[in-house]
């Protein structure tokens, strides 16, 4: 069990959990939330591996994978932006729908043999810093680099650029943005496909890059209902976000890892090497611990007085003059 | 009113297509939408199934015949049924105070605990007599459920913590725990299932009375339908005839004035969070005890989600969840034969997305209008 190792893996992982919250993060500043996140990532999965599988070019199945999610969602952003159904049964159906395609279309694929992956490799310069060298810049994926650039860029898109400043009234105050000119539903769109084609990347990520392959519904095990979670502990702020996803990761890694050695710390006899059903309760903690963050998110929410966007959840409805 | 989107309006199209609110609904369209919405979502599937090399109409005669085809497979598809109409009451009611307990696979598992433990930790001995064990499995397995559902009631009234995902959370939880007992604890020599429960731990089947009368000859309803049928009644009075459903419908509609009208918002979120997480659990109780008769893993395929898609389909009304979990009892049983294995999900979330698609016709009219006029 090596520190160095825990939080290398954990960055790894995290990555994928990160790009499926930075997704729902997004769609849910424009005032949209979108519970199928579990669906559109298995779906990025299947589509990328397969087209991994077939074409021999990990891009391309990357690419479909984007376009995948983007497509699923765009399904919720009719229902809910258009129709004006309720977002929570809309979002349920997407994980259901994206769940029983993916299981439908990726019959087999789980046999597929060595397929083209996503490159990992080390930084020069950046990898011999010490700590954080070997945790951050060595040897991690591609895909791990772009999360590094993807979040301060996030961040200040929403905060200090002027479409974020659209992105931000539609989903606080959409009658106000309405009025400014800003065509809300337009928007709503955007951001939902963005969120979707976010939730395909981190499907791919998963396949493609941190643990390769096609499991059918066991590949996300439940990742993208922990990044809805995060997304609240996050505060909707995409810096909180990436730190909470990297945590995650690193839990996951530990989970594993703290079955393997007879001692921990160099004194303790470790019950989860002499009794491995304890394992049961390890496997746990990543829930116990979406929980424990959602509550210690909302407490905070609640003594700041800060939270959701407020029109999150609450179709638009444009008043008559607009007619 | 509001534009279809500008994007259209780029393109210059002759028309607009406006919603307008319905004052008044007619009592059959809510049903017709239903149904509609459902062939629909068929057609949709149907494309899908032959998009990806399946023929659709074949699959689909298979699921009749499977389900539907004669008594034999009729009592099986009941059976499925039993659990499933107990599950979607349980999102029925949760939903109908617009609490999203989506966590009701989680509950079904916890009730199947709750109710082997019985006969497992044991509670009881095995020589205990039947109407003593099955209603003492009854309450512990409706126990286990509602503590399952108390947990993100309970953050949800208190916290305000989004009871969508700590109901979800708690599912993975119950997996594992159950995954303890039956591997730790609980197993038959080595194999990863209990030994098979005493014969006063089984719900009565039909094919119990087969010397009696022999109709019954093996048919393997059991008496979980019974009491699903009576919960059916139970829940359907509490929400249209008691004081409590009139809170609970009360704070589903307007939790403002529900508020105002000094209605206990924490006391009844946490409440019916139980009262569903116990109805789940229930539901897991009859499965092992009428079905499984022994405490082992991948008890439900799902069953905790196809309730929420139930609980809609049915628009919350107690009576219509009957015949719904029906029709999924049969879609359950035909698909576990269809390849690939992932048909009946996609075809619950394609109908579930076709639902919430039509419920625009119920509560709007469409307008198609030519541009320019008023």
């Amino acid at each position: 069990m090596d520190l160095i190792i825990i939080l290398h893996a954990g960055v790894a992982t995290g990555t994928v959990i990160l790009f499926a919250t930075l997704g729902e993060l997004i769609t849910e500043r424009s005032g949209v939330m979108n519970l199928g996140v579990e669906g559109m990532m298995l779906l990025g999965a299947m589509a990328a591996f397969g087209i991994a599988n077939s074409t021999g070019n990990a891009w391309l199945g990357l690419l479909v994978a984007m376009f995948a999610g983007g497509v699923l969602a765009i399904l919720h952003g009719i229902v809910v932006i258009q129709f004006r159904a309720d977002q929570v049964v809309s979002g349920l159906s997407l994980t259901f729908l994206g769940t029983g395609v993916s299981l439908v279309l990726g019959e087999g694929l789980s046999d597929a043999g060595g397929v083209a992956l996503l490159p990992a490799f080390d930084i020069p310069l950046l990898s011999a810093i010490p700590v954080i060298g070997p945790i951050m810049f060595a040897n991690q994926s591609i895909l791990t680099y772009l999360s590094y650039l993807l979040v301060p860029m996030i961040w200040y898109y929403i905060n200090r650029t002027r479409p974020g400043l659209h992105l931000r009234a539609v989903g606080e105050y959409p009658a106000a943005a309405d009025a400014l000119g800003i065509n809300v539903f337009r928007q709503r769109y955007l951001y939902v496909f963005i969120g979707g084609m976010l939730c395909g990347l981190a499907g791919a990520a998963l396949s493609l890059a941190i643990s390769p392959g096609w499991f059918s519904d066991k590949t996300t095990a439940g990742l993208g209902w922990i990044a809805i979670g995060l997304v609240i502990f996050a505060q909707w702020n995409p810096i909180r976000a990436a730190l909470g996803s990297f945590l995650f990761g690193a839990l996951r890694r530990l989970i594993l890892d703290i079955q393997g050695p007879m001692v921990l710390f160099g004194v303790l006899r470790n019950p989860f090497f002499y009794d491995p059903y304890l394992g049961f309760f390890l496997q746990m903690l990543p829930y116990a611990f979406t929980i424990i963050v959602l509550v210690i998110g909302s407490r905070e929410a609640m003594r700041k007085r800060l939270g959701a966007p407020a029109a999150l959840g609450i179709p638009y409805v444009r008043g008559e003059r607009g007619a | 009113m509001e534009r279809i989107s500008s994007k259209q309006r780029s393109l210059r199209i002759p028309f607009r297509i406006r919603l307008e609110q319905r004052m008044f609904i007619p009592r059959w369209l809510p049903i017709a939408s239903s149904l509609g919405a459902v062939v629909v979502a068929l057609i949709i599937g149907g494309v899908i199934l032959w998009a990806s090399g399946g023929n659709p109409f074949r699959s689909y005669a298979h699921v009749v015949r499977a389900a539907f085809g004669n008594l034999g497979v009729f009592n099986d598809t009941l059976v499925k049924a039993s659990p499933l109409i107990m599950i979607g009451l349980a999102c029925a009611i949760a939903f109908r105070m617009r609490l999203w307990n989506i966590g009701a696979e989680g509950q079904f598992y916890a009730g199947a605990f709750g109710a082997s433990a019985v006969v497992l930790a044991p509670i009881l001995p095995p020589d205990t007599s039947i109407w003593i064990m099955l209603p003492t499995m009854m309450l512990a397995g409706f126990i286990a459920g509602a503590l399952w559902g108390f947990v993100p009631g309970y953050l949800k009234a208190k916290l305000n913590v989004n009871e969508i995902i700590t109901s979800l959370m708690m599912n993975y939880i119950a997996i594992s725990w159950n995954n303890y007992w039956i591997f730790a604890h609980w197993n038959e020599s080595g194999f990863q299932m209990s030994p098979t429960f005493p014969k006063s731990a089984w719900l009565p089947r039909l094919a119990d009375y087969a010397q009696q009368i022999p109709l019954f000859s093996g048919y393997t309803l059991h008496l979980g339908i019974l009491l699903s049928l009576l919960m059916v009644f139970v829940i359907w009075f509490i929400l249209y005839r008691s004081r409590w459903g009139y809170e609970i419908r009360l704070i589903g509609d307007n939790p403002k004035a529900a508020q105002y009208a000094g209605i206990n918002i924490v006391r009844n979120t946490v409440l019916v969070m139980m009262l569903s997480g116990g109805l789940a659990g229930l539901a897991g109780m009859i499965e092992i005890t009428g079905v499984v008769h022994r405490f082992q893993e991948k008890i439900s395929s799902g069953y905790g989600f196809t309730g929420i898609i139930i609980a809609w389909l049915a628009k919350l009304n107690p009576f219509a969840v009957i015949l719904v979990s029906i029709l999924f009892g049969g879609l359950i049983l035909a698909g576990r034969e269809i390849q690939p294995s992932g048909i009946p999900l996609m075809l619950q979330g394609i109908i579930l997305f076709c639902i919430i698609s039509s419920e625009v016709l119920v509560r709007y009219r469409i307008r198609i209008r030519r541009r320019g006029d008023v």
